[in-house]
């Protein structure tokens, strides 16, 4: 009776053990296979075609290169290695401009006129490209199509420019979300930490038992607030104060991001942080006194260093929090997809950009895929700081 | 020199040491013995006010090192105490650092900057501790690494790397197997010329073997202390010589 309890006690452990795991690997097969999608597609639209004269000796494009011809950046084909013509563009509906209302008579109804109208145009204009519909194509032997290049690892990493919707080529630069990820987290930790461990070390170390057992459950509790209500306590507090500060004209930077992520992170530091503090033995801290060291020299040279790898486990966990942290950090950093340059301008994070575009992005299209490659990329992120971190205290340990 | 006048100690309610007065001459060996829990611990960390720690102790009495009150004194300043005062504990505990910053400890927190005293103080502990020979080639080696008899070595040497006047060891050697033990017996006997020793011990050969003078103690009092010899010999107390001829305890 006992035997088949204990088999079946078994059986459910590993059953469930072994599900979950597999949930979760799943979980990841399904991002990357989603996020990986997105390289060597097209960054152009579905469907959409640019035509060109065929004397137009430019046969590809980068993406890059296609918005700056839109945004009338580049006017000259010359730019892109091509003749010197100036470069004309065409839309669908600036067709008005080159036929009168008698040549196009009946277009409305007959699209075939319409489209041998379009390839007739760009054929006699050579520095025309037409951005059109695959449908609305008819080839004439005096026209060609330019192709765009697909995106790329390299032009993902090291793109500047983060325009997913943009027409006629998207644009998928991931530099400017990544660095505001970086630098928001960075900063929070930076700011948490110190603020983390004293506290840590004085509800451990200092404070009076009644003191500790009051500062405790607030501490917890602050965990538990959702962090929509941080975020709407950045937005109302922290905002305007950053503004103020620092004279800027909008308040909603990646320093106010920072904060608030900091203020999110400290309740995880404090509470990892002090429980690894009262965990050193206590032999470790008799030690120390018994030699004559104050507690202070006891505290900072024992305590830490024996709760380091607790410690460095508590910046972990807010790091954690930090990196993947959507909502309050959507509502105060401003969302500007810009490279940074100093924390006091609007950024955005890779999480905000999911959670404000998922919603938006047609699901398989380019847009979708590249959401999932940037979390693909946050969780590479997570990865690489566990790793990191597992080294560092790893060898800490014996040091010193 | 070490006396105690009329030393309680309270855990909370409960009457740890009761009335305890004896005084222990310098550079001598006194051991303290009696069954487990009558207070041997407790009263041995009176001597370095180890147990303001505990929460919830009181203690009145007198206790005088080289003549001071070390409780009542008002320029008593505890550090200094603790740095006179040497404690080896019943486990060894080296702090997770290496071999030689262990021994150092003591003298960074008391203010030593000088690296080359430093070094000669480390070596010199270690060699009045019998620990040099084993490990002067491995001194930046985690002390965690050494063998639990080495661990309680390098725990005597950190002690006396401060150079403390008297040694309080509270059964040091009760984890360790039989050679260990003997060394760190005989260290006792080479120690005892520069310091006062006060030592723990359940183990009644090891009193016998070590110590000058033996304190008895059961249930919080002090019963006896007089020449080993004499305890062992000729106890005065019925109850001292039921424990030494093993009837209880
Ligand atoms: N921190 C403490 N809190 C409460 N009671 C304690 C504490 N430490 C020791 N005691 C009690 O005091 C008595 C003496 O303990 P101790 O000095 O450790 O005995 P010994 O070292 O002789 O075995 C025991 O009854 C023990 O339970
Ligand atoms: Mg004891």
């Amino acid at each position: 009776m006992k035997k088949i309890f204990e088999k079946a006690a078994h059986a459910v452990l590993f059953t469930s053990s072994t599900v979950s795991i597999i949930t979760v690997l799943l979980i990841i097969l399904f991002l990357f296979r989603e996020g990986v999608g997105l390289f060597g597609k097209k960054p152009i639209e579905d469907g959409q075609v640019l035509l060109v004269n065929k004397l137009n000796p430019v046969s590809k494009l980068t993406s890059d290169e296609l918005k700056n011809i839109f945004d009338q950046e580049y006017t000259n084909w010359r730019k892109v290695g091509g003749t010197n013509d100036s470069i004309l563009l065409f839309r669908i509906d600036d067709i008005f401009n080159y036929y009168t209302e008698e040549e196009l008579a009946g277009i409305d109804t007959n699209i075939q006129l319409l489209n041998e109208k379009v390839s007739e145009l760009v054929g006699k204009q050579i520095g025309m490209v037409a951005f059109i519909s695959k449908t609305q194509l008819v080839l004439n032997n005096k026209v060609k199509i330019i192709e765009v290049e697909p995106v790329s690892v390299s032009g993902f990493f090291g793109g500047e420019l983060w325009f997913p919707t943009s027409q006629p080529a998207a644009q998928f630069g991931v530099l400017p979300l990544l660095l505001g990820t970086l630098w928001v987290s960075l900063l929070a930790i930076l700011i948490a930490l110190p603020f983390g461990l004293a506290t840590a070390v004085y509800m451990a170390e200092i404070a009076r038992p009644s003191v500790r057992s009051m500062l405790k459950p607030v501490v917890e509790l602050l965990a538990g607030i959702p962090s929509v209500v941080y975020g709407f306590f950045g937005l109302i507090v922290i905002v305007p104060l950053v503004q103020q500060l620092f004279n800027l004209p909008v308040g909603e930077t990646g320093l106010a991001g920072s904060i608030v992520l900091a203020i999110m992170a400290l309740p995880t530091i404090i509470t990892v942080a002090e429980d690894s503090i009262r965990n050193t033995p206590r032999s470790m801290k008799e030690a120390s006194l018994a030699l004559g060291a104050t507690h202070w020299q006891t505290i900072y040279r024992v305590i830490i260093p024996y709760a380091s790898s607790g410690i460095t486990a508590a910046v972990i966990l807010g790091i954690g929090r930090a990196i993947g942290e959507t909502m309050a950090v959507l509502m105060v950093t401003g969302n500007a997809a810009i490279i940074p340059h100093t924390i006091l301008q609007p950024m955005r994070t890779i999480p905000a950009t999911i959670a404000a575009e998922l919603g938006e992005a047609a699901k398989g299209g380019m847009h979708y895929k590249a959401l999932f490659a940037l979390g693909c990329i946050l969780f590479l992120i997570t990865m690489l700081v566990n790793i990191t971190v597992e080294f560092i205290s790893g060898g800490k340990r014996i040091k010193r | 020199m070490i006396e105690s006048k009329n030393l309680n100690l309270y855990y909370g309610q409960y009457h740890a040491l009761k009335d305890i007065s004896l005084s222990m001459p310098p550079k001598s060996v006194t051991a303290l013995i009696g069954p487990s829990g009558c207070g041997k611990s407790t009263f041995l960390r009176t001597l370095n006010r180890m147990n303001d720690l505990i929460p919830g102790v009181r203690i009145d009495g007198d206790v005088l090192i080289d003549g001071k009150d070390i409780y009542k004194d008002k320029k008593m300043d505890i550090d200094v105490l603790r740095k006179n005062v040497g404690m080896v504990f019943q486990k060894a505990n080296p702090f997770p650092k290496s071999i030689f910053e262990n021994v150092a400890y003591g003298l960074r927190v008391n203010g030593v900057r000088d690296e080359s005293f430093i070094k000669e103080r480390v070596e010199k502990s270690l060699k009045q501790a019998a620990l040099w020979g084993e490990v002067k080639d491995v001194l930046k080696k985690s002390a965690l690494a050494l063998s639990g008899g080495q661990q309680q070595r390098l725990c005597i040497a950190r002690a006396l790397a401060v150079e403390p006047h008297v040694l309080l060891m509270d059964e040091p050697a009760s984890a360790l197997d039989p050679i260990s033990t003997s060394k760190i017996e005989e260290l006792i006997h080479e120690l005892k010329r520069d310091f006062t020793i006060a030592i723990v011990t359940h183990n009644m050969q090891q009193a016998a073997r070590v110590s000058d003078y033996t304190a008895f103690f059961y249930l919080g009092e002090l019963v006896e202390l007089d020449e080993t010899k004499a305890i062992f010999i000729n106890p005065k107390k019925e109850q001292t010589q039921n424990y030494i001829t093993g009837r209880f305890g």
